[in-house]
Parts: structure tokens; C-alpha cells; sequence
């Protein structure tokens, strides 16, 4: 199992990510810097982290979405490689186009961190495999930008298709239908403000997001 | 040559700054405001005889998000 937390200038939940991968796969992931142009050959698994890629100048993900590892990180989600973003990196995907939407200006202004439930909305993804259906699980939170909007067309279409993974059981930021993390149409990309890194431990006040790598790398099966 | 860029969010979309905006206008006893919409100007110095085309690129590929903001560019 070979996985890949990609670092931006500004991330700073690399290190809680790469934590996370290791503890579930028992082996350290390649750290890879925005400025290459290639993956480690045989990339099993790529994390976005979350952070401030570049001072969030511009839109929060817009200058990193266009950085050049993006390219090698798109053109592995399109050979069906799983990708996960979390927080920026949810910001990053959705700037990429690798997921619909957008994050906006929580609609409170406020930046929220704390812990909030969440409810698995699809449990038969890749990453969620390891819920139940409905289940509510307790992830915390920390943004500024994790409003999540997109058109009500596509709204309709992503909830058709059963593409929202996780829902807030009480919206902490305005997001569009309560939508906390959203796949894209193959299901290997999968984007989302709350961050599971941070509660894969019993330090940390909760272990509901061990699941979703434990799902996500196989462990599982 | 100069260009501006003015980036502004789609009619429809929620714009909590905007709302903030409005709000500390209010308070400062500026009443008869009926809405703020806030958004971005960016100038740009480009080459002489840069094309429309790719002005319209530099907006559509990273200027704007076209998920939820429109552009106009201006040109002297």
C-alpha cells in the first residue's frame, strides 16, 4: 500500500495526515511538494490535506488547484485512483473540478471549530464502507470557508446519484442541504470540510475517523 | 495595456460578506441601503494587443470560479 499526502505552501494538517495513513497502513507516505510534476510511481492512495495553501489568496484551493501536481493528482482520480480532501483539500478538489460545487464564506462569518456529528448519508462508497447507513459519527471541524454551494441542479443530481457521503446533523456553516463531503460520479474522489485525521485516536477525544481510512486503504477487506 | 477584471458573485448565490457589509453600514446610521454584494477588481498590465481570447481564458481558467462568480472584463 503506497499513499501520498500532497504539501502546498500553507498546508498544515499534512503531518496529522500522514499520522493517519501510517497508523492504518504501518507505512509512511510519500510527502510530496506541489512543485513536482509526478507521483511516486504505484500511488495506492492521495490525500489533500487541510491548511492555508498559499494564504488562501484569491479563493480558498484556487491557487493550489492549479499548481502543477494537480495535473498528476487528476490524472490519477480519472485511472480511478482514490483521492481524499479534506478541509483545504475539499477546497482544492472542488476548485480543480474534480468535484462540483464550491466552498464559500461560512454563513455565519465565523471561523467554527469544534467537534460535530455528521451522518453517513452513503455508507457503500470506498471511504465510507466502514459506517452504517444513516450512522452519525462525530468529526471535528475547522474553517472558515466550508460553505458548500453548488446550483439546485446540481444539488439534485449529486443527492440522485447518491454522491453526498456525509451530511451535518446540525449545519454549522450554511452549506447547501446540510452537505458535509461529496463524491465524485466514479466515487474515488472524495471531498470534505470535517476532518477525520483528527479523530483516529482516544487522545483526541474520538476514533470515528479511523473507519474511513481503515475503509478507504483496505484494512477492512 | 491595462485591464480590469471586476469578479462578482452570480445572482443567487449567498454572500455573507456582503451581508456583513450591509449590516455595519446599518450601524453606522446609513439607512436606505436595500442590498451589498461584494466582489473582486483585479488589474492586469498585459502585453499590447493581448487577445480577447485570452483574457477571456486568464477569467474563465482562474480569475473567477464560474461555479459561483460571473467577470467582466474591461479593456481601455
Amino acid at each position: 500500500m503506497k499513499t501520498a499526502v500532497i504539501v502546498f505552501p500553507g498546508s498544515n494538517c499534512d503531518r496529522d495526515m500522514a499520522v493517519a495513513l501510517e497508523q492504518v497502513t504501518g507505512k509512511a507516505p510519500a510527502m510530496v511538494w506541489h512543485r513536482e510534476s509526478q507521483l511516486p510511481d504505484g500511488v495506492d492512495f492521495i490525500a489533500l490535506p487541510g491548511g492555508f495553501s498559499y494564504g488562501d489568496y484569491l479563493r480558498s484551493g484556487a491557487m493550489a488547484a492549479r499548481s502543477p501536481i494537480l495535473r498528476a493528482v487528476s490524472d490519477a482520480a480519472a485511472r480511478g485512483v482514490p483521492v481524499l480532501g479534506v478541509c483545504n483539500g475539499f477546497q482544492v478538489l472542488t476548485e480543480a473540478q474534480l468535484l462540483p460545487g464550491a466552498l464559500m464564506r461560512n454563513a455565519g462569518l465565523n471561523f467554527v471549530c469544534r467537534t460535530v456529528p455528521l451522518k453517513v448519508e452513503n455508507s457503500q462508497s470506498l471511504f465510507t464502507a466502514g459506517y452504517g447507513a444513516g450512522e452519525e459519527i462525530a468529526i471535528p471541524v475547522a474553517h472558515h470557508d466550508g460553505n458548500y454551494f453548488a446550483d439546485a441542479a446540481t444539488l439534485d443530481r449529486i443527492e440522485g446519484e447518491g454522491r453526498v457521503a456525509f451530511r451535518y446533523a446540525d449545519n454549522v456553516n450554511g452549506s447547501a442541504r446540510d452537505i458535509a463531503g461529496v463524491l465524485n460520479d466514479a466515487g474515488n474522489v472524495l471531498g470534505m470540510m470535517p476532518h477525520p485525521e483528527r479523530a483516529i485516536d482516544r487522545a483526541h477525544g474520538g476514533t470515528d475517523g479511523l473507519r474511513l481510512f481503515e475503509a478507504a486503504l483496505g484494512v477492512l477487506a | 495595456m491595462k485591464v480590469n477584471v471586476y469578479v462578482t458573485l452570480k445572482p443567487g448565490v449567498l454572500d455573507p460578506q456582503g451581508k456583513a457589509i450591509h449590516h455595519a453600514l446599518e450601524g453606522l446610521g446609513f439607512g436606505g441601503v436595500a442590498d451589498v454584494r461584494a466582489g473582486r477588481f483585479i488589474e492586469l498590465d498585459v502585453a499590447d494587443g493581448t487577445s480577447d481570447a485570452d483574457l477571456d481564458a486568464m477569467c474563465a481558467k482562474l480569475l473567477a470560479n464560474t461555479v459561483i462568480e460571473n467577470y467582466r472584463i474591461e479593456r481601455p
